[in-house]
């Protein structure tokens, strides 16, 4: 009895020390290599690049408080907004009063920088993302915020439907998922169409 | 609903059936120790395990041996994870110079990972170095699943064997599910989920600049780090700039393929599968849901291949399915309504096929929507997985009651990989039972007779968990340091309480997270609650699979209840629900009921 109980201490002690050097170092790192070579760009955290300066990832949102910039949705990371190191929800109740009163503060916020828009709120440009690193909103949380941009910018509104519309990324395959709009990559666009039109009035 | 929602929901069912299918015949033949396929690669890697570990894998073990093994192994394991936490300041592979974790922490986790709960009290990304992601608890994601489904086998051995005490060896078992399982699922998801944007790297965190910097305020400290006070005692604020932002970095694929195939859950960062790092896009999130299922699905299957009787397996995963069907859609549906009182603020919570998703979406991703958010709420907890895609403390109170119920019934929708299945056949027992007491004859199960030892275990398994979810919430609810973590008012305070309780002591791992589980009153008694869910729910089904083994087969007559036909299938499921909501439904009146009613009171129109 006693020897057989030594003996299974011993594989125990044997298999979990071989199954920790294959599942939670040889796995890892034969997994880190292919993913390396095959997806390079992907597994290092789909990075994107402005004059050779590291300006953000595709897939983790930045905060755009500037009326000039489509926002994105609201973030509950601490101490500031899309702090991509201390990802969390708000993970406040339907029912919280704080929770209330803050979707009531964001709501005044827009309507405030742009009276003139009397749609409805789309929910998601109020409530805060899940991850509170939520890079994309809805289509419809990004036509809302049309007026306000033109405004502050000064340009057509035809021309930031269709920039819109250009960034809107359907359903996978047409079914999987929802749409949506890269807040990113739509502000840069809109910085990168400003220079442009800056460059071709400038032209004697 | 919309009809993209309905069709998303049935794509996912579909595939799942489709993939389900050969995995659950090559996962018999696999514990069975027939040919699978991938002898030839896996064989050699496996008889080395077996010459260095010194396992004899032809040996047969009797039910207490079996379950003397499964004990030692997962004591090592957690043993292991705890002393790699209290010593990774000192270890490599750590670039965010992490310290090392405190020792309830430490505790809690090292129950949490062993016992395939993977109850996270800690925030990935701002606790755990790389060496403990992966040394630790990957090491332990496949570990845990690879013993739940271990347990599994030896109770279909026991209903397939007869007078014998022989279950199997619990080793050759445990290596075989991780060596031709696990590990090259795993291996293929990761690098699918690479390809769609999960990270996988050694580097430490990436520093990139702001196109606009964001001004913030914080409280302002002197030079001693003392907070600073204004005359009336209120903290100082201070304006900071800040240009850059931090982008976490990690071997993350690895770690989110496992935890979704194991039904573990853990997730690499804080906010698990929500993040855009763990699941970056509607691909993701599909093959993420399906494997959530995959396993617990395709498990069933295998039960029907090792007994010689797939209408047996067909039976119970219908009667799974019965019962997660309409739950899931009464959450859709009350998620899709969103919340009452912001409409009255003028949001607009409208679903618009292309535009927008609408319905309460505090705490979802824009890419998942409702539909993709609740589906997996529903799923996560039926199954013992407990990833999350969504925050589901900011579920309506309706959205919320569903995936609390699902764990409620025991987790046997379903269930964890090896842990659903043996629960669900726990049930099964027992309305085997109830069906012979009904019509005065003798219970039997596949041809053995099932008498009241067989009856008082599986009993003991079922009415463990409901004690130890309610003794811990009523604990929680009537002592300082239980209340003292609430983050939400009122009703929902009670029902972040009972929603940790129902978690941990089902080891799912999800969480009403607005809770502060990490005090020592949470990690400690939590970590008790994981450990009796898990361990000493396995004695009793150990029991019964040496008890089964040792009976004869008793042929099929006129007088025996064929168990496979919709008259047991309503049994069953009647017994399963009568089961889960005899024991919690005056808890979940408490909860998310008053505050249904609260709500739509307050605001509804």
């Amino acid at each position: 009895m006693f020897k057989n109980c030594k003996k299974q201490i011993i594989i125990a002690l044997k298999l979990l020390g071989l199954f920790s050097i294959l599942t939670g170092l040889i796995y890892p790192a034969v997994v880190t290599l292919f993913a390396q070579l095959l997806f390079p760009w992907q597994a290092n955290g789909s990075l994107i690049e402005l004059s050779g300066e590291k300006i953000g990832s595709v897939l983790i949102g930045q905060s755009f408080t500037d009326p000039k910039y489509f926002w994105g949705r609201p973030s509950a990371t601490t101490p500031f907004p899309y702090n991509g190191i201390n990802s969390t929800g708000s993970n406040l109740g339907p029912s919280n009063p704080d929770f209330l009163a803050s979707i009531k503060d964001r709501s005044v916020l827009l309507r405030k920088l742009d009276p003139t828009n009397t749609k409805l709120i789309p929910v998601d440009l109020v409530t805060a993302s899940g991850s509170g690193l939520d890079p994309e909103i809805s289509p419809l949380s990004a036509f809302y915020q049309v007026s306000r941009i033109v405004k502050a910018r000064n340009m057509l509104e035809a021309d930031l439907t269709k920039l819109i519309q250009t960034f809107t990324t359907a359903r996978t395959f047409g079914i999987l998922g929802e749409p949506r709009v890269n807040v990113l990559q739509i502000n840069m666009a809109l910085d990168n169409l400003k220079r442009n039109n800056d460059r071709t009035t400038s032209k004697p | 609903m919309t009809g993209n929602g309905f069709f998303q929901i049935g794509l996912s069912f579909f595939i799942l059936l489709i993939l389900a299918k050969p995995l659950g015949w090559y996962m018999a033949q696999v514990y069975e120790n027939k040919s699978c396929g991938l002898n030839t690669i896996i064989s050699p890697v496996e008889q080395l395990f077996y010459r260095l570990c010194g396992i004899d894998p032809k040996h047969e073990m009797d039910w207490k041996n079996y379950l003397s093994t499964m004990l030692l192994f997962n004591l090592f394991g957690l043993l292991a994870v705890y002393a790699i936490q209290r010593f990774q300041a000192y270890l490599p592979l750590n670039p965010q110079s992490f310290p090392s974790v405190d020792p309830k922490l430490a505790f809690n986790t090292a129950t949490s990972f062993a016992s395939n709960t993977n109850w996270q009290a800690y925030g990935g990304e701002t606790t755990m170095s790389y060496l403990t992601q992966m040394l630790a608890l990957t090491v332990q994601n496949f570990l845990s699943a690879a013993t739940g489904m271990s347990l599994l086998v030896a109770l279909i051995r026991g209903i397939a064997r007869r007078e014998t005490k022989n279950l199997g060896n619990f080793w050759a078992d445990t290596v075989r599910g991780i060596l031709y399982i696990l590990i090259p699922l795993s291996f293929i998801f990761a690098l699918i989920l690479v390809s769609q944007g999960v990270i996988q790297n050694f580097n430490s965190n990436q520093k990139v600049s702001l196109i606009q910097p964001i001004h913030y305020q914080q409280p302002a400290n002197d030079s001693t780090g003392q907070p600073l006070k204004d005359s009336n005692n209120n903290p100082i604020l201070e304006t900071k700039e800040l240009t850059e932002q931090t982008i976490p970095m990690g071997p993350v694929a690895s770690q989110v393929a496992i935890k979704q195939i194991g039904s573990n859950g853990g997730g690499f960062f804080n906010t698990n599968s929500a993040h855009p790092f763990e699941n970056p896009t509607p691909v993701t999130n599909f093959l993420e849901l399906l494997t959530i299922l995959l396993i617990p699905v395709a498990l069933c299957f295998s039960f029907g291949v090792m007994i010689n009787d797939k209408r047996q397996g067909w039976a119970i995963l219908l009667a799974m399915f019965i019962i997660f069907i309409p739950f899931m859609t009464l959450a859709v549906v009350s998620e899709q309504n969103g919340n009452p009182a912001l409409t009255s603020m003028g949001i607009d919570q409208t679903v618009q096929q292309d535009l927008h998703a609408g319905g309460n979406m505090e705490g979802k991703e824009t890419r998942f929507g409702i539909v993709n958010s609740v589906l997996w709420a529903v799923s996560t907890t039926a199954t013992s997985n407990g990833s999350v895609n969504s925050m589901h403390d900011s579920l309506t109170p309706l959205g919320g009651l569903v995936p609390m119920w699902m764990m409620h019934l025991g987790e046997v929708i379903f269930g964890g990989v090896g842990s659903g299945l043996y629960g669900m056949l726990m049930l099964v027992i027992i309305t085997v039972f109830v069906a012979g007491l009904m019509v005065g004859r003798t219970p039997e199960y596949l041809g053995k007779k099932i008498e009241p030892y067989e009856m008082k275990m599986a009993s003991i398994s079922v009415l463990i968990m409901p004690l130890i979810v309610l003794l811990f919430t009523a604990i929680g609810t009537v002592t300082t340091s239980g209340i003292s973590s609430i983050a939400n008012p009122g009703a929902h305070g009670f029902s972040e309480i009972l929603y940790a309780f129902t978690s941990m002591g089902n080891n799912n791992g999800s969480a009403f997270a607005g809770l502060n589980a990490n005090t020592s009153f949470y990690n400690v008694i939590g970590g008790i609650g994981m450990l009796i869910a898990r361990y000493w729910i396995a004695i009793p089904t150990l029991a019964i699979a040496g008890s089964l083994a040792q009976k004869k087969t008793i042929p099929f007559s006129a007088g025996t209840l064929p168990t496979h036909t919709p008259l047991f299938i309503t049994l069953l499921i009647g017994v399963t629900i009568i089961v889960g909501a005899l024991s919690f439904f005056p808890a979940l009146a408490l909860g998310p009921i008053v505050e249904q009613l609260m709500l739509w009171e307050q605001y509804g129109n």
